[in-house]
């Protein structure tokens, strides 16, 4: 090996093993840097938006100048200048949106490659990663760059589209679901997205359809200085069911990078949604913790109908601070709300996330479980609302929440509130803090296992009840991603 | 096979303290030969047996240990394993949320991967596995469990001797094997051992209790007291402990040698 790349290697072994942290030099194309109202009016007419969404945007703006951060998380980090960042960055070659995926550049198409998402249906096809077809929204920074098996789809009327091209073509839905779940005036992350949004997906399937295969997008970003703020929108009508799966990475920068994102799902009656998210976002530097990405979501989903479910299942592995609560609104009688939940933190990382978990209908049911691993300097937070309103007869919760600790420098922490309106809820709360010790280690070494595989072996087991609610297809990828993650994290 | 030479070591206390534990012992075991080690509590056998697989924290501070002329000291535990070393622990370790199965792939491929070898598919995993555990009377239901959690004392031992039997090693540590272990129990574990005896695989044999020595015949016992062995005999050598018992046998020696 060269010299230089000894080095690079050297350096990604000591960052965590980050390995999406690659930069793609690509011509991009920006909005001027800052936050104002004409940042706004350009990133909607860069959409062709129409005039009602620009209104919306507006109005969402001018609501976030006035509201305050929130502030009770536990997360430490120097406040986000707004003004420097740029709002809207997309690759020239997008600008006019091409027609087949061979127009796309193939700059473009070669980035997902290497992070493993073909983005060519032949390709994905012809088995060479050997699973089922999956179909893939790409976004890149502030703009989507391909979507796949769009085509066979339709044919069961799911429209999956990036969320641009839904507000052009199905105007009546999104006008009717976007911000039905997370009003703009929700908190100051959601609100600024709902006012500088770009991209994302929309997923919409009718009645009584089950969606024949997965659905995912996968974000990028990639240019520095700029924040990313997508949106995704997810119906699932009466009677039908979908699996849909989000990815995230980005580039190593040194400075930090603000990601805002919303989901809203809704559920109607007997319809059944499943949502995944595998998050490595760049966690920052990993002995000094420089850089990273801001990741302050906000995920919220309706049961809307009778006997409908959401299904959240998260591993997240990457940010610099993750502020993220996927939540579920149980308004339909006898719906479910699922959160599923593993938070890997390593070096410098932050993470304070959770769920809640709001019944309003009767027999209601929830069921939450989360795994906490933290390692090096980092802070892990869980933080869990379970709220039970006084018409929910009936309403049952089971938490467990778990949390592993490996090394000294490292902290865990479990916040979960409680608050029930109505005695005849049923509500179970178990949790443990446990370390892996030496003796462990030392018993696995001494069967020939590597300390940093015996670290895997051992995270993956802990994680073993979430990591089985991944669709198939990813539940490996992310074994892997959990044991890169803690590299170095044992002296 | 191994040979111990003058081995001192010492452990790290909880106050970051070194205490020599082991002191000047002496040991060699030839090929196929069983060596058993007997002696009071507190003694350094245990220590021994750690120090000789490379755990963290217990220090050489002189002597040498060489396995087929191979500097053992030289190498972390890992690189020991896979030279052949395997220790069957006194208290075998608990790891919740790990599959038996899982550990047991886990280890077997990293030996094999470490000895340039193919690593072994599920299916070939799970018919090694089956038919090991059969032999040594384990339930599949046991290998389905999460390594050592809620296994009983007897369970813990039988399934080191698994572990001992999948992982084929050159030279065995045993530690206390028999402590816990009923009549029968004792006799499975035995026979598992038995059936691994061969002219180029050699087993210390860490005991307190002479029984275990009418199933599996030593060819050479130990006395150790003080971090050092003291005296060095034959099968005979372990009837006389169990008469006298450790302190009598102790004092008996310390006056033959002042003669
Ligand atoms: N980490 C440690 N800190 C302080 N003392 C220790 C440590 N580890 C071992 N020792 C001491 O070393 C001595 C030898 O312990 P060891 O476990 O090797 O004894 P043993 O011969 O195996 O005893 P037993 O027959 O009871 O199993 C004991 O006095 C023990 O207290
Ligand atoms: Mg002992």
């Amino acid at each position: 090996m060269a010299a230089t790349e000894k080095t690079i290697a050297q350096v990604e072994k000591l960052s965590g093993g980050y390995d999406a942290g690659f930069y793609t030099e690509i011509e991009s194309e920006k909005a001027p840097k800052g936050l104002n109202e004409d940042i706004i009016r350009f990133i909607s007419a860069k959409k062709k938006e129409p005039e009602w969404m620009l209104e919306r945007r507006l109005k969402a703006y001018y609501h976030w100048l006035k509201m305050p951060e929130p502030d009770w998380a536990k997360v430490k980090f120097t406040p986000i200048d707004y003004q420097d960042a740029y709002y809207y960055a997309a690759p020239k070659s997008m600008e006019n949106a091409p027609d087949t995926i061979d127009d796309v550049d193939p700059k473009l198409l070669d980035t997902y490659e290497k992070l493993g998402i073909p983005l060519r249906e032949q390709e994905m096809l012809s088995g060479v990663k050997n699973r089922s077809a999956v179909a893939v929204d790409a976004v890149f920074d502030s703009i989507s760059v391909a979507t796949t098996f769009k085509k066979e789809l339709k044919k069961y009327g799911i429209i999956f589209s990036s969320l641009s091209e839904a507000i052009q073509n199905h105007p009546e839905l999104v006008k009717k679901y976007m911000g039905s779940v997370v009003p703009y005036s929700d908190n100051k992350h959601a609100c600024l997205n709902s006012a500088v949004f770009t991209d994302g997906s929309f997923v919409y399937v009718p009645e009584g359809v089950r969606c024949p295969m997965e659905l995912s997008t996968y974000f990028r970003i990639n240019e520095m200085n700029t924040g990313q703020f997508e949106r995704t929108l997810i119906i699932a009508d009466k009677g039908s069911y979908v699996s849909y799966l989000e990815g995230c990475t980005a580039p190593m920068h040194d400075e930090r990078q603000l990601h805002a994102a919303i989901v809203e799902v809704i559920a109607h009656e007997d319809a059944e949604v499943k949502y995944s998210t595998v998050q490595n976002w760049y966690p920052g530097d990993f002995n000094t913790g420089a850089g990273g990405i801001y990741n302050f979501v906000t995920k919220r989903g309706l049961c809307e109908g009778r006997n409908s479910k959401i299904s959240w299942t998260q591993v997240e592995t990457g940010s610099a601070i993750t502020w993220k609560y996927p939540s579920c609104i149980l308004k339909g009688d006898n719906s479910q709300g699922e959160f599923y939940s593993v938070a890997i933190t390593n070096g410098y990382q932050q993470a304070d996330t959770g769920t809640k978990m709001i019944h309003i209908g009767k027999n209601t049911k929830s069921r939450i479980i989360s795994k906490g691993i933290s390692a090096g300097h980092s802070d892990n937070t869980y933080r869990g609302v379970v709220k039970v309103m006084p018409g929910a007869e009936n309403a049952r919760n089971f938490t467990v929440c778990d949390s592993l600790l490996i090394g000294n420098d490292c902290g865990a922490h479990t916040v979960p509130y409680v608050e029930s309106r109505n005695n005849t809820a049923t509500l179970g709360h178990e949790a443990t803090t446990s370390k892996i010790s030496e003796d462990q280690l030392f018993y696995c070494m001494q069967r020939g296992i590597s300390k940093e595989e015996a670290i895997a072996l051992i995270v993956n087991g802990f994680a073993k009840e979430v990591l089985q609610h991944l669709p198939m297809e990813f539940a490996v990828e992310a074994q892997k991603l959990v044991a890169i993650s803690l590299e170095g994290s044992i002296g | 096979m191994i040979n111990i030479n003058n081995l001192h070591a010492c452990v790290e206390t909880a106050d970051g303290e070194a205490k020599e534990i082991i002191k000047g012992l002496n040991l060699e075991i030839k090929s196929g030969e069983v060596h058993a080690i007997m002696g009071p509590n507190g003694v350094g056998k245990s220590t021994l047996s750690y120090v000789l697989s490379g755990r963290d924290g217990y220090n050489v501070t002189d002597g040498s240990v060489e396995l087929d002329g191979v500097d053992l000291l030289k190498l972390n535990p890992e690189e020991r394993a896979a030279l052949g070393v395997f220790l069957a622990f006194q208290y075998p370790v608990e790891i919740p949320g790990v599959n038996m199965n899982v550990f047991l792939k886990a280890a077997v491929n990293a030996l094999r991967k470490q000895r340039g070898e193919n690593e072994l598919d599920a299916l070939g995993m799970l018919k090694l596995i089956k038919g090991k555990s059969k032999e040594l009377g384990i339930s599949d239901d046991m290998m389905r469990r999460t390594v050592n959690v809620g296994f009983s004392g007897g369970e813990k031992k039988r399934n080191e001797i698994l572990q001992m039997a999948m992982l084929e090693p050159k030279f065995c540590i045993l530690d206390e094997t028999d402590s816990g272990l009923d009549i029968d129990a004792i006799k499975v574990v035995a026979d598992g051992v038995n059936k691994l005896r061969s002219p180029d695989r050699s087993f210390l044999v860490i005991t307190h209790y002479q029984r275990l020595l009418d199933y599996i015949k030593p060819d050479i016992v130990h006395v150790m007291a003080d971090g050092k062995i003291v005296k060095t005999g034959g099968p005979e050598l372990a009837l006389e402990l169990e008469e006298k018992g450790y302190a009598e046998f102790l004092k008996a020696e310390e006056q033959e040698k002042a003669a």
